[in-house]
């Protein structure tokens, strides 16, 4: 069996992770503290969660593809998305960012007030705010967050199919890799991967609870 | 130490307006929930901002809507206790002092150390808040405050969540923490033995207004109306009209009394239920009554009686279970109105 599938994986929902991880929490951060148009904010954010991934993969090429304005303008300095490897990590981040961001919204807003406005009081600037008081307190949402927009990382396929292609040993990940194996009608390969799939999905829900359980109180992560 | 709060403030039921000034005391505000006390707090810590008006701590603008100036609340050094104490869950005691420490590593170690002592907290530095009692978080909100360096104390219903004997010991402590603010505090409640044993003077709000400022014991002898009457406690009050100088109707007691002076604008007459007087024979400002029902509380008896014969709104009566036991079994009871004590209430 060849492992490309396997490694490509890991190395796309990795990167693809660390993006959303920042970017979600931030603009959770940011979304929370809006007055104005947080409901439109919102619904950008989230709409990749429930558009088809397809739609995603799509609208990507659209934003991104050769023949478009960031297209053309990324040709000039030799960058080209389309069916590589960072296209499949751009269409991981896209579908998984609203995971990351919906989860650290729901911890952040779950927040007791008074705790940030005694920091504030108490002289705290907002970035010293932020890291000491919000991320802890926030902390198992955050990290179900992390593990959800993961592990939906690890089985993305529409909106990579459509905008990094099923390039094997390029492009190809596992799910895109059941796809082919599929159509050529190879069960067997098909299953395997499928098994693995489930494998790393399963390990990390479970370590994700794990986790939680653990640091449920006064349990330190960050401090 | 000096604060004066001059703000509006538009809420969704009504429009604070809250206008006064604090110098070397502490200043109560009164008011049931939701009249906007501690909004008036959250003003003046920055957490909230009002629509318009000022806010001077001790000569420094906080807040001037005419100036533009609005001070983040980081900048303000205002102390704030939160009803339910706020302290950091993720941090120990230790940690949450700390945090709101300034200086050098040295200064923090030493203000902690100071604060921790202060309040009796040694034991508990490195135990995290949900391993504390009310009464122990409470001491460590004020440790955190004090280890700040914070100008003014702000007391955001600081009691209210307590038992009462853990609440006297904390009123206890709060004699600790006011000599570090040359005695200021702003106390927000809706308690009046609270209000009464902590401040000085005190403000009753009601609905977002903020009426006249009083010395406490005058508020709670001529309290002047109707909702200040009802929030320092007065339990009998009655629609009234003037009919001269010295008499009113008690319209909805169904009849009439000699009380002080009457105001023109009467319109409520009020009367503390200790300070009604059984009779067995009638005379001046005595009313012939009917028993309504009689309660036994801890200490004393409740009575509720109403004007004989009448269908009068029933007047609550206290008095110590020893009289009653002499009372009860009298066939004619009068009540009598002591007319020093009948408090004329404007609307």
């Amino acid at each position: 069996m060849e492992l490309s599938p396997l490694v490509i994986t890991l190395e796309t929902a990795g990167a693809a992770t660390v993006v959303t991880f920042f970017a979600g929490i931030g603009l959770a951060w940011m979304v929370v503290r809006m007055n104005r148009l947080k409901g439109l904010a919102d619904a950008i954010i989230t709409l990749p969660m429930v558009l088809p991934p397809t739609v995603v993969g799509f609208f990507l090429l659209l934003l991104l593809g050769k023949r478009s304005v960031l297209g053309k303008f990324l040709l000039q300095w030799d960058v080209s998305l389309v069916f590589t490897w960072k296209a499949a990590v751009i269409a991981a981040i896209v579908v998984s960012l609203p995971l990351m961001y919906r989860t650290a919204r729901g911890a952040f807003e779950q927040l007791d007030p008074n705790i940030l406005y005694a920091a504030r009081t108490l002289g705290a600037s907002e970035w010293r705010i932020f890291w000491h008081i919000l991320l802890p307190n926030a902390r198992s949402g955050i990290l179900a967050g992390l593990v959800l927009s993961f592990t939906r990382a690890l089985g993305e396929f529409g909106a990579t199919i459509m905008f990094a292609g099923n390039i094997p040993g390029k492009t190809q990940t596992m799910s895109t890799a059941i796809y082919a194996a599929v159509q050529a009608n190879d069960y067997a390969l098909a299953f395997d991967w499928a098994m693995v799939i489930v494998f790393f999905s399963l390990f990390f829900v479970v370590l994700m609870n794990w986790w939680i359980a653990r640091s449920g109180k006064g349990g330190c992560l960050w401090n | 130490m000096e604060l004066t709060v001059r703000i509006k403030k538009k809420l969704r039921n009504f429009t604070l307006a809250a206008d006064f000034s604090v110098k070397d005391e502490v200043f109560a505000l009164l008011g049931a929930s939701g009249c906007g006390k501690s909004m008036t707090l959250k003003c003046i810590a920055g957490i909230e901002t009002p629509d318009s008006g000022s806010i001077v701590l001790n000569g420094r603008v906080l807040y001037d809507s005419d100036k533009k100036i609005n001070l983040s609340p980081q900048k303000r050094r205002v102390g704030y206790l939160f009803q339910n104490y706020a302290l950091f869950p993720n941090m120990t005691i230790r940690e949450n002092i700390r945090f709101a420490a300034g200086g050098t590593a040295a200064q923090k170690d030493e203000k902690v150390q100071a604060n921790l002592e202060r309040f009796s907290l040694l034991e508990l530095a490195d135990a995290y808040p949900a391993e504390l009692s009310g009464g122990q978080q409470q001491r460590a909100a004020f440790a955190r405050i004090l280890a700040s360096d914070a100008e003014l104390l702000l007391l955001d219903e600081p009691f209210s969540a307590l038992d009462s004997y853990l609440k006297w010991q904390l009123e206890l402590e709060l004699g600790k923490v006011l000599p570090s603010y040359e005695g200021t505090a702003l106390l927000v409640s809706h308690d009046r033995g609270e209000v009464y044993r902590l401040a000085d003077t005190v403000a009753v709000i009601n609905q977002g207004k903020m009426e006249k400022v009083h010395e406490k014991k005058e508020l709670f002898q001529k309290p002047g109306t109707l909702a200040a009457a009802l929030l320092t406690g007065c339990k009998n009050v009655s629609a009234a009209s003037r009919l001269d100088a010295h008499h009113v109707r008690a319209e909805d007691w169904q009849f009439d009394l000699l009380a002080g002076d009457v105001a023109e604008d009467i319109k409520y007459v009020g009367i503390r239920a200790h300070f009604l007087e059984f009779r067995r024979q009638p005379g001046e400002n005595t009313i012939p009554i009917d028993i309504v029902k009689v309660i036994e509380d801890t200490f004393s008896m409740l009575v509720m009686v109403r004007k004989a014969g009448s269908d009068g709104k029933a007047i609550r009566c206290e008095l110590p279970k020893k009289e009653w036991q002499q009372l009860k079994d009298a066939t004619e009871l009068y009540l009598y109105f002591p007319p020093e004590k009948i408090m004329v209430l404007q609307q």
